[in-house]
This record gives structure tokens, C-alpha cells and sequence, in this order.
């Protein structure tokens, strides 16, 4: 076999194995899930402590404790988790560490799964921290080895910085078991001592951020951040291909880079950024040096192209830099081996097209096909998940009222699709709570639901709850239970009662966490015995003050089917209301006759309990 | 020599276990393999797309559009979708394409119907070396709905345009199937290479 497949996230994951890693901290999202799991997995002897924890400050703040006695850390997060880790993340920096630290934030162009399109490499920035970017799962597996040397050499926390094309692509990896001896350098020095126990020594001029050591520090850490543009122009992924006389160059960073090798002849000169900060100055200036134009392929932000032109500026070089910033390239969305192609093609020009592009025949009869209109398959909840159940028994309940509904990020953000049209705000983990408090101060005669999924209730909820109580605001807080991080992957949290390492603890109560606030009203239901549920939240739609409806019941994915619906053609009247009310993706109409497909039912039963006309029947399961 | 195969279809369908295997496939004859997959949000009865990328040169994840030497449809309007990933020109690459499609909650909601056989008609125009499988009567006789993907992988080994043998695509079946379905994977799997070979399906 030629190596193993693995994902970027798997690369990833093993690589920090390899390098030794001690602790591994982080909380779920997209596109970062996979590397925490993936330690997790091959965590056979329970060497490595890993964990999901409460949210991404947590897991960043646990990770500075443990790498301040001298162990190697590994925290993971998705990019808009890195704005919740940024108050550790800045003093962090400050402060340093004594044991390797990496911090893989993953970035999403496009963005596919996620609020936004921040981009990382500026946080690392921002941070003054360095930053690694990869461009293919078998580069992540050597370059988050490279990142805890460098990171445990300087004494600092290190970014390391995947988009989703790389963590979840997969490619044949060489992996090498480099302990010991085989380890690449700097993690030779690291294994030599892996051995010895770590302790924390006392140091309060080290440990302990005060203004005059933050000044000190500030100053070592400019100086340190020169020393490492200097050593990272002759770092191994950053690299100058080609330039055969040619005039004209390309620059990529990323997945992009990928992108550009596909769509380049071996003659353009090709600089590689994979240490967007510190950028590798002398690298870039030689490699700017005796070029006319340079075009720059990079996603979510100008990162590269803008060190580059600070880089023409400070050397005097007469070079004009292309891309986002001078709308050569597109500043929003991901890059495509197409649109790369596209780019590039504007840029050579018909003089240089030849000379630069790729022969290719390929894209002629491709983009001249015309295709016909297309269903659209936009994501939905699965059949039989609870999350609709909870959503139709809360429009039922509030029918007739003036309400809002805020939502938050998880499996239920769907709900805002038609027919159920529940989520009226979104904006970023556990807000649902605080807005709808928001919502309601301005306007009072609105009733303001809050609905918040078990994991966010636990990663950011709760302060809002406690907010509201304190504040004295009328909103009702609808709590989605379904016992899992289900968008992510089916990941267990604080409520589940099981860790990362295997063990089974005591389950956080939602409830009981409510009731020590000093909520209102707190009312359970299961969502799937639908009059229940709707009671349920009828009592406390006109109380005062914070009150709480906790829907509970487990996510279809995990759980096994006991039964299914069919439709009993006699009685059916295709009246529709199933579909019209529900939106499950089981039931279908078909030359205006409605069925539910048996292979996607989950045997929920709401749509057999709304039908009037008791059309929908239970069959047992296949 | 690259060998590209796009495996689309829609959430839950079992394209991504299909696409490993082609790639583990590929790993035992010693080609260097790259692959992308649908992941996350979009798998909740969105289309999903599977890149399988195999030989020297390979940078992308992603197969460039206009040059898939196979097509492996899972639904009707989902080969439609991503025809532009097809091989054009004198080395026209193929299209298997199960005959069952999938309507997608909107269309049940907005009354329009969406009618497979249309896109199956476009598909006819279009493409020049076309397999339609008949994927239900497969998976019927085969005894499970689960048997869709290596049914198709059948029909994808006995196009014989990815350099992987029907032999080589069982073999590695067998490794990455767990015993108890087997049997029945195999079975659907003969009758997707039958479905190619002509005497099923079409």
C-alpha cells in the first residue's frame, strides 16, 4: 500500500501523536472535529489526555495550564471558536509557554459550515503569534511535528491553520512512527526527555501577567518575531519553484496552492507561503526581485498579498502585486482549480498563455453545457428528528401571538426552514439567550422564545440565562435536549456523561443548572408525545420572568428505530397537511398522491398524530 | 496518468463508503490517491459529491471539471448537476446512473413536481457512453436498500475505464464490508457489473 488514506484531521491528529502530544483540548465544529477524534481513537494506552471540552476557552485555558509544567498540548477549534478562545489566546501570547503548544483553528472558505469567513492567519497577526498553513493532508502530518518544535523552541503557542478542503480531504500519507532518534529535529531533544515527569516551577515573574511583564515581553516578542521571518525563509514549506526567465510570477498560500499546481507549466516562478506570519521576507524578496507582476491566490483574506506589497515597498522593488485587493482574484468564496484556471489565464494573457498555463483540452465542451433546471437539496432535519417535534409543538402552542424566535448554531438552525419558518434570529453560539432578551426590552407586548441545543446550552448558555434572571427579563428558553453534539458528528458534553476518555461520570443536569439560577418556571416534555409538548409550553407562555421548556429526547442518529409509518391510500384525502406542516424528508407527494419512503422513515409518529383523518399508520419496521 | 471518478448522490445514500473503496482499491495497486468528500451541514439530505482522484500528478482534491473518466451517479438530477465534471472530447468519459430518484422536501412542498425520467432524457442527449441501473431492482433481488453503493461499484468495474479490475474492486469489498453483510454486497455487486455488461437494467 502506498502509505495510508487519511483526512487532514486524521494527518493532523496523528502528527501531534507523533510529536508527543500530552494533552489534547478542544471543542467540536467544522471543519475541525475529526482531529480531536482522531487522537481520541489512538489514544490506545491512555497516554494522552484528551478532551472535549465546555467550549474553546476552556480547552485553551487547560491546555496553557498543562503546558506551563513542560507537557506538549494540542488545542482544536473551528475559526469562529478561536474568537471564544481570543481572551486566553491574547495574554497567552504574552505569557508564552514552556511545553510545545499548537492551536489548530480551522478556517472555512466559502464558508460551507459556518457564520463567516475570518480569516486565522490575521489572528495570528492580531496575536503576534506564528502561524503554519498547510496545503494538503500529507503537509499537516510533517508540519504540526514542525509546529511543537518550533512552538516549545520559542517558548510561544504556534496557529496552526487548515481550511476545510484540506482537513477534510483525504490523500495517501506516508505516516512514520518518529520517536526517539527518528524524530525530525527539535522533537529529537523533546523525545530524548519525554520521559521524565513534568512539573509546574513556581516563577510569578514569568507566570503572572502584570503590565510591566506584558511591556518586556512585548518587546522579546517583536524581536523573536524577526528572528523567525529570518528563519522561516529557509523553512521547508516555504518554498520558490520554477522561473525560467519569466516576467510574470504566482504566489499561493493554502489548499490554493494545490489549486495553482494544477493549472501552471513548471516554468512559472512559484512562491508558497506556508508561514503566512511571520512572513519569510528575504525568501519573498528574492523571489520578487526581477519580476514585473505577481498574481496572488490566497482565500478568505489578502494575508499574502499584502505582505507582499509591504514587502515591494520596503525594497523599493518595481513590482505590481495581483490579487483580491486589485479585484484580479475573487475576495469572497473559495478557489477552485477553475477559477484559479480562469485567473490565471486574464493574467498571462494571450502573449503568455502558452508559456504559463497548462495544456489543457479539457474545459471546452464542459462549460458549454447548458443544464436544465435542478431540484435544489438544501439541508433539512432528518426524518424523525425531535428538533421538528419541539418546533411544531411551540409554533402550535404560540399560535395567535405575537412572537419571535431566536435560534442558535447546531442541527436546529435547519429549523428556520419552511414550513416550520422557527428561527427568526441567529447569530453565534448561545446569543439565542441574550437576544431574545434584547428582542424583549425594546418590545414587550412579544412573547421571545429562546431555543439553544444541549452542547451550546453548556458552551455558552448559561451566563445568559443567569443575565436574564438577573436582569429581570420575560423570555422563555427552549431547551433542545437530543443528548449528543449532533451537528458535529455525535459528540458527548457535560450532559452525556461520558468523556473523551472513556469514563462514565455523572451527567451535568440541564434542569438542575436552571433551577440553582433561579428560573421561573421549569417544564419537561418529550417533544414526540406532541400534546404533552405543547402543554407544556402553554404553561408557561404567560408567566413573568425567565422560564424553560426542556424538550427531551435523543437524536434519531444515534438511536435505533423501533417502528414506521405508512399511509393508508383509502384514507388519505391528499389534503397535504403533513407536508405542508411538518417538512419531513420521509414524506414525498407522487402525481399528487402522498407516501412515506420506508427507508427514511424514523417512526417519529408526529405526522401521525397531526393527520385529521388518521391516514398515517404504524407498520412494523423492515 | 491521472484517473479521476466523481460518486455523487444524496445525504445518506452511502457514497462515501462506495468512494473509499475505489480509493483503497487504487492505494493496493500502489497509485498515490486523493479524495474529498461531503462533510458536515450538507450531509442532512443535501447532495453529497465525492472526489476520487488517482495516479502521479495530483495536487487538487477536487477533479477539475471536464475531467472525470467516470461519473457514478447515485439519483438522476444529481449526475445532471455535476455532468460538468465529465471527461468531453475524443476520450468521452462514462456515466452510471441509478434510475430511482430522490425528491427533495422543497419540491414536495412547492408542488412542482420533479420528474427523474427528464433528467435521464438530458442525460441520453448528452452522453455518449450512458449506464442507467435499475439500483431498486438490484437492491431487491439482493435483499437489502443498503446495497445501492456497491451495486453501482459494480457497474463502475465493469466500465473498465479506472485502470481497477472487477476482481480488484471485490477484493477490496471484502475487506471493508463486515462479514454479516457480505453476502449481500456481493450479490449486488455481480449484478451492477451485469448491469453495464448489458444483461440487467438498462
Amino acid at each position: 500500500m502506498a502509505g495510508q488514506l487519511l483526512m487532514g484531521n486524521e494527518a493532523i491528529g496523528l502528527g501531534a501523536i507523533h510529536a508527543g502530544v500530552n494533552l489534547v483540548t478542544g471543542y467540536p465544529g467544522t471543519p475541525s472535529t475529526e482531529i480531536l477524534e482522531t487522537v481520541a481513537k489512538n489514544n490506545t494506552e491512555g497516554r494522552i489526555h484528551v478532551e472535549w471540552s465546555v467550549n474553546e476557552k476552556a480547552a485553551l485555558e487547560v491546555a496553557a495550564g498543562a503546558a506551563y509544567t513542560g507537557a506538549r498540548t494540542l488545542v482544536t477549534m473551528k475559526q469562529v471558536g478561536l474568537n471564544v478562545a481570543s481572551d486566553p489566546l491574547m495574554s497567552l501570547a504574552y505569557v508564552g509557554v514552556k511545553g510545545g503548544m499548537v492551536i489548530v483553528s480551522a478556517d472555512d472558505p466559502g464558508p460551507i459550515s459556518s457564520q463567516t469567513e475570518q480569516d486565522t492567519r490575521h489572528f495570528g497577526v492580531f496575536s503576534k503569534l506564528p502561524v503554519f498553513d498547510p496545503t494538503s493532508p500529507e503537509e499537516a502530518y510533517e508540519m504540526v511535528q514542525d509546529a511543537f518544535a518550533y512552538s516549545e523552541k520559542y517558548a510561544t503557542p504556534v496557529l496552526l491553520r487548515p481550511t476545510t478542503r484540506v482537513c477534510h480531504g483525504c490523500a495517501a500519507v506516508e505516516v512514520k512512527e518518529v520517536s526517539g532518534e527518528g524524530a525530525s529535529l527539535g522533537n529529537q531533544a523533546y523525545w530524548a526527555q519525554s520521559d521524565k515527569p513534568k512539573e509546574f516551577v513556581k516563577d510569578p515573574g514569568r507566570w503572572v501577567i502584570f503590565p510591566r511583564l506584558s511591556y518586556q515581553n512585548h518587546k522579546k516578542i517583536e524581536e523573536r518575531n524577526e528572528e523567525l521571518s529570518h528563519v522561516f525563509s529557509s523553512y521547508r514549506f516555504n518554498t520558490v519553484e520554477g522561473g525560467a526567465g519569466l516576467r510574470k510570477g504566482v504566489a499561493a498560500g493554502g489548499i490554493s496552492y494545490a489549486y495553482v499546481k494544477e493549472s501552471i507549466s513548471k516554468n512559472v516562478p512559484l512562491l508558497r507561503v506556508g508561514t503566512p506570519h511571520p512572513f519569510p521576507e528575504e525568501l519573498a524578496r528574492k523571489f520578487l526581485e526581477g519580476l514585473d507582476e505577481v498574481l496572488v491566490f490566497e482565500e478568505l483574506d489578502p494575508v499574502i498579498e499584502r505582505s507582499l506589497l509591504q514587502i515591494a515597498g520596503k525594497y523599493h522593488l518595481s513590482v505590481t502585486i495581483r490579487g483580491k485587493l486589485t479585484h484580479d482574484t475573487a475576495n469572497a468564496g473559495e478557489n477552485s482549480v477553475e477559477s484559479v484556471r480562469e485567473d490565471l489565464m486574464r493574467f498571462a494573457d494571450e502573449t503568455l498563455k502558452e508559456e504559463m498555463c497548462k495544456e489543457e483540452e479539457l474545459l471546452d465542451g464542459a462549460f458549454s453545457l447548458k443544464l436544465p433546471p435542478l431540484p435544489v437539496r438544501p439541508p433539512v432535519l432528518c426524518a424523525g428528528c425531535p428538533h421538528r417535534a419541539s418546533f411544531y409543538a411551540v409554533k402550535q402552542a404560540a399560535k395567535g401571538r405575537k412572537a419571535v424566535f431566536s435560534g442558535d448554531i447546531g442541527c436546529y438552525t435547519l429549523g428556520n426552514a419552511k414550513p416550520l419558518d422557527m428561527v427568526d434570529t441567529c447569530l453565534c453560539m448561545g446569543a439565542d439567550v441574550t437576544m431574545a432578551q434584547g428582542l424583549h426590552i425594546i418590545e414587550r407586548d412579544a412573547v421571545n422564545f429562546a431555543f439553544i441545543g444541549d452542547s451550546t446550552f453548556f458552551a455558552s448558555g448559561i451566563t445568559g440565562v443567569i443575565n436574564g434572571v438577573y436582569n429581570q427579563t420575560d423570555i422563555i428558553l427552549v431547551v433542545l435536549d437530543n443528548s449528543t453534539t449532533a451537528m458535529t458528528g455525535h459528540q458527548p458534553h457535560p450532559g452525556t456523561g461520558r468523556t473523551m476518555m472513556g469514563e462514565v461520570v455523572t451527567k451535568v443536569s440541564i434542569e438542575k443548572v436552571l433551577e440553582g439560577i433561579g428560573v421561573n418556571k421549569i417544564v419537561k416534555a418529550d417533544p414526540l408525545r406532541l400534546e404533552e409538548a405543547i402543554a407544556a409550553v402553554r404553561q408557561v407562555l404567560d408567566e413573568p420572568g425567565v422560564r424553560a421548556v426542556i424538550f427531551k429526547s435523543p437524536c434519531i442518529a444515534v438511536t435505533k428505530a423501533e417502528t414506521c409509518y405508512r399511509v393508508n391510500e383509502t384514507a388519505c384525502v391528499s389534503c397535504r397537511q403533513c407536508i405542508r406542516e411538518l417538512g419531513c424528508p420521509a414524506i414525498v407527494a407522487c402525481d399528487g398522491k402522498v407516501s412515506i419512503e420506508a427507508g427514511l422513515c424514523y417512526g417519529c409518529g408526529v405526522c401521525a398524530k397531526i393527520c385529521k383523518f388518521g391516514a398515517i399508520q404504524e407498520v412494523d419496521h423492515e | 496518468m491521472n484517473k479521476n471518478c466523481l460518486l455523487c448522490g444524496v445525504g445518506g445514500q452511502g457514497v462515501v463508503l462506495a468512494s473509499k473503496i475505489i480509493a483503497y482499491a487504487a492505494m493496493e495497486k500502489g497509485w498515490f490517491v486523493r479524495t474529498s468528500e461531503t462533510i458536515g451541514m450538507a450531509q442532512r439530505g443535501g447532495s453529497v459529491v465525492s472526489h476520487v482522484r488517482m495516479g502521479d500528478e495530483i495536487y487538487s482534491p477536487m477533479i477539475p471539471q471536464g475531467s472525470a473518466e467516470v461519473l457514478l451517479s447515485f439519483e438522476p438530477a444529481e449526475a445532471v448537476r455535476n455532468l460538468p465534471y465529465l471527461k468531453r472530447g475524443k476520450e468521452e468519459g462514462i456515466v452510471i446512473v441509478n434510475r430511482k430518484a430522490l425528491k427533495p422536501v422543497t419540491a414536495s412542498l412547492g408542488g412542482k413536481e420533479y420528474n427523474g425520467e427528464e433528467m435521464l432524457d438530458f442525460l441520453r442527449k448528452k452522453v455518449k457512453r450512458l449506464y442507467v441501473v435499475d439500483g431498486e431492482a438490484i437492491c431487491n433481488k439482493a435483499g437489502s436498500s443498503k446495497t445501492l453503493n456497491i451495486a453501482l461499484l459494480g457497474a463502475a468495474a465493469a466500465g473498465n475505464v479506472l485502470g481497477i479490475s472487477m476482481e480488484e474492486m471485490e477484493r477490496e469489498i471484502k475487506r471493508r464490508v463486515k462479514p454479516e453483510y457480505q453476502e449481500m454486497n456481493l450479490k449486488a455487486f455481480a449484478l451492477g457489473t451485469q448491469a453495464v455488461c448489458g444483461t440487467f437494467g438498462q
